[in-house]
């Protein structure tokens, strides 16, 4: 086969810029914005899911990218105690990520390897099956929301979710916010949880989640239910893992390794 | 008749007053976890339930019991316990208070606490025990106090109160069912998920809430004229052996399964409590008092020893309540959360203003304990009501 339809577009894209401006438009644009560019914008989907190559991510500065684009997003606090810490998505070793799936002889790159963990915005989510106020809940399109006014603090979500994606404002999360915040997302108050929601408001309009689209290619968002979605097709050419596959939750968020 | 808690002696109100004390220091605390939230408290992203929660877990078990007095009496008619079958379902009463405020002081937000029936969530087990709780509570009030308002009148209580009285004994299983169910469900926490959680929830409880009672019942003896009858007390006592011996029984049980099976995610927590793990050891020491408390009280109970004398009866039933309140009011909890979903050990230790903020709970629920014992041994002594029984 020849180039592929990302492939073609990133080419013709690049093309058309040095048309345009010749090498003045590359210092205008950062990198990966051409390829951001390239993508077509969302349109609707009805399960939202996200590849992460995990061999793509090379240097700390590949999986810091992203967290700080969601950070900076989402006004995620930087809470000075670790015990206490808000965290939407962030990086943990093979054996925390993976626990069920422990080898002594894993291959050394995979032992020592950091991997990318967010909410998996699970089929089957357990924290919105123990949530007593329906505060967190699943929309048509899969993506597990957090309602933050109607959340008591019961923290059951957090209880029940196997995958330690959910964090709570322990205290007032906005003292440990750093101006100038995003007037775009609220920011929270404390008693509440919070989580990764996918970007749903930058879905809405049509844009790639924040941290795919720092992280250079490496983060690939699409339907699953579409058969030619790009996630799709990642999934179908390269094996993939989930976490914790036995627990029956799945997971929608795919690691490639 | 409530003017009957408004007199008393000089020790009395001494004892309201301290728990008083207590209630203003704990108030105050409260006040301060309420501005600053719950970061005040030793808890963290990897243990989201702490110390309130556990004592809310053990006290639903102590409200439960109030069904080992209702149950002999009302099915199988006990008579021994007319006497003090009313001391179980006050006792029951204080507990569930206690319950609805360690929840209410746990929660992030508890001006929205009422979403949980605002926005009725069928699929949540929170929701069915806010419910269930809060029925049991209305139950008890409604038999204890209509019972004893009778009893002042010398009269039988009135018929409504039969079918109640009945509802109320699968109702006393069903609340600390529905607790066990708050952590028998949760997919990766090892500890939590196992199908005799609710059994296990209930053998503890009938030993804990009636042992509690003895106690009770013989503190009363001591402070007043009012004697429960060694009759009742030897039943009881009866009840906690039984209830303790099954509750170590399946322990037990848990701990063949987790080493038999040899899951290393099902032996983790076990590990963590009876040893340490990986040099987290926070916890150790009191499971092992706990174990020792519990082995040693059901030892006593099962040798004549506490059948000859009430003092070894009453070391039994302190050992035997301090030996479940840490299984469930302190270790249970926290060790569901060790290690955590991503394997990563964080410790738990309650704070200053959490532990004086529980306390000032357990000083509630002694005052209202104590305000409802006051008016029912009166009702009791009162020479111009004539006990029925």
């Amino acid at each position: 086969m020849g180039i592929n339809r990302r492939e073609f577009l990133r080419i013709a894209g690049i093309a058309s810029l040095w048309g345009l401006g010749g090498q003045a438009a590359f210092e205008i644009l950062k990198p990966g914005a051409i390829e951001a560019q390239a993508r077509a914008p969302l349109s609707q989907g009805k399960k939202w899911s996200m590849v992460i190559d995990t061999r793509k991510f090379k240097t700390p500065e590949d999986f810091q990218r992203c967290i700080d684009a969601c950070n900076k997003t989402h006004n995620v606090p930087k809470v000075a105690n670790v015990r206490q810490e808000i965290k939407w998505i962030w990086t943990e070793k093979y054996e925390n990520a993976f626990p069920d799936d422990q080898n002594q002889f894993l291959p050394e790159s995979m032992a020592h390897k950091s991997f990318l963990v967010l909410c998996n915005h699970c089929t089957d989510p357990p924290c919105v099956r123990v949530c007593p106020t329906q505060a967190t809940f699943k929309r048509p399109d899969g993506i597990v929301m957090m309602d933050y006014h109607r959340c008591i603090g019961c923290r059951f979500c957090m209880a029940g979710c196997p995958y330690g994606a959910r964090s709570f404002n322990w205290r007032d999360p906005r003292k440990f916010l750093k101006e100038p915040t995003n007037p775009e997302y609220p920011t929270r108050s404390k008693g509440v949880v919070e989580k990764c929601n996918f970007c749903e408001e930058r879905i809405a309009k049509g844009l790639y989640p924040a941290c795919a689209e720092a992280s250079n290619g490496a983060m690939t968002f699409g339907d699953l239910d579409n058969p030619n979605s790009e996630v799709r097709k990642l999934l179908k050419e390269n094996y993939s893992i989930r976490r914790k596959p036995s627990l029956g939750t799945q997971p929608n968020v795919y690691f490639l390794v | 008749m409530f003017e009957k808690a408004l007199s008393g002696t000089k020790t009395y109100f001494s004892w309201i007053i301290f728990l008083l004390i207590f209630i203003g220091i704990g108030f105050a605390c409260y006040l301060y976890q309420y501005n600053e939230g719950l970061g005040i408290t030793g808890m963290s992203r990897d243990v989201s339930w702490g110390f309130y929660i556990a004592q809310f877990t053990f006290l639903v078990g102590v409200a439960a019991s109030a069904v080992m007095l209702v149950l002999p009496y009302y099915l199988h008619d006990v008579k021994v316990f007319g006497k003090i079958t009313i001391l179980g379902e006050f006792l029951a009463i204080a507990s569930v208070v206690m319950c609805i405020l360690f929840v209410t002081v746990d929660v992030g937000y508890p001006n929205r606490l009422l979403n949980i029936i605002l926005y009725p969530t069928p699929n949540s087990i929170l929701f069915w025990d806010f419910l269930v709780l809060n029925i049991y509570l209305l139950l008890n009030l409604l038999i204890g106090w209509n019972v004893l308002a009778a009893e002042r009148k010398a009269v039988a209580p009135p018929q409504w109160v039969k079918p109640l009285i009945y509802l109320s004994i699968p109702w006393a299983i069903s609340i600390h069912t529905v607790t066990a169910f708050l952590y028998a469900g949760m997919p990766s926490r090892h500890f939590w998920l196992t199908a005799i959680m609710a059994v296990r929830f209930l053998g503890s409880a009938f030993a804990a809430g009636p042992a509690f009672l003895i106690l009770l019942a013989l503190l009363v003896k001591r402070l007043s004229t009012f004697d429960a009858g060694q009759e009742a007390i030897n039943k009881l006592r009866n009840i906690v052996t039984y209830a303790i011996l099954a509750s170590i029984f399946f322990v037990l049980l848990e701990l063949f399964t987790a080493f038999y099976s040899n899951i290393p995610g099902h032996k983790h927590a076990f590990q963590y409590l009876f040893f340490g793990l990986e040099g987290h050891n926070k916890y150790v020491a009191w499971t092992w008092i706990s174990v020792v408390a519990g082995c040693l009280s059901a030892l006593i109970l099962l040798l004549p020893l506490a059948r000859k004398s009430n003092a070894w009866l009453v070391a039994a039933c302190i050992g035997v309540f301090g030996s479940l309140w840490i299984e469930k009011g302190l270790t249970l909890v926290v060790t569901g959360f060790m290690p955590s979903p991503l394997e990563h050990i964080t410790e738990y230790a309650p704070t200053l203003p959490e532990i004086f903020i529980a306390l000032g709970v357990w000083a509630t629920g002694f005052l209202v304990l104590t305000l409802l014992y006051k008016i029912a041994i009166s009702v009791k002594l009162d020479p111009n009501s004539a006990s029925i029984h």
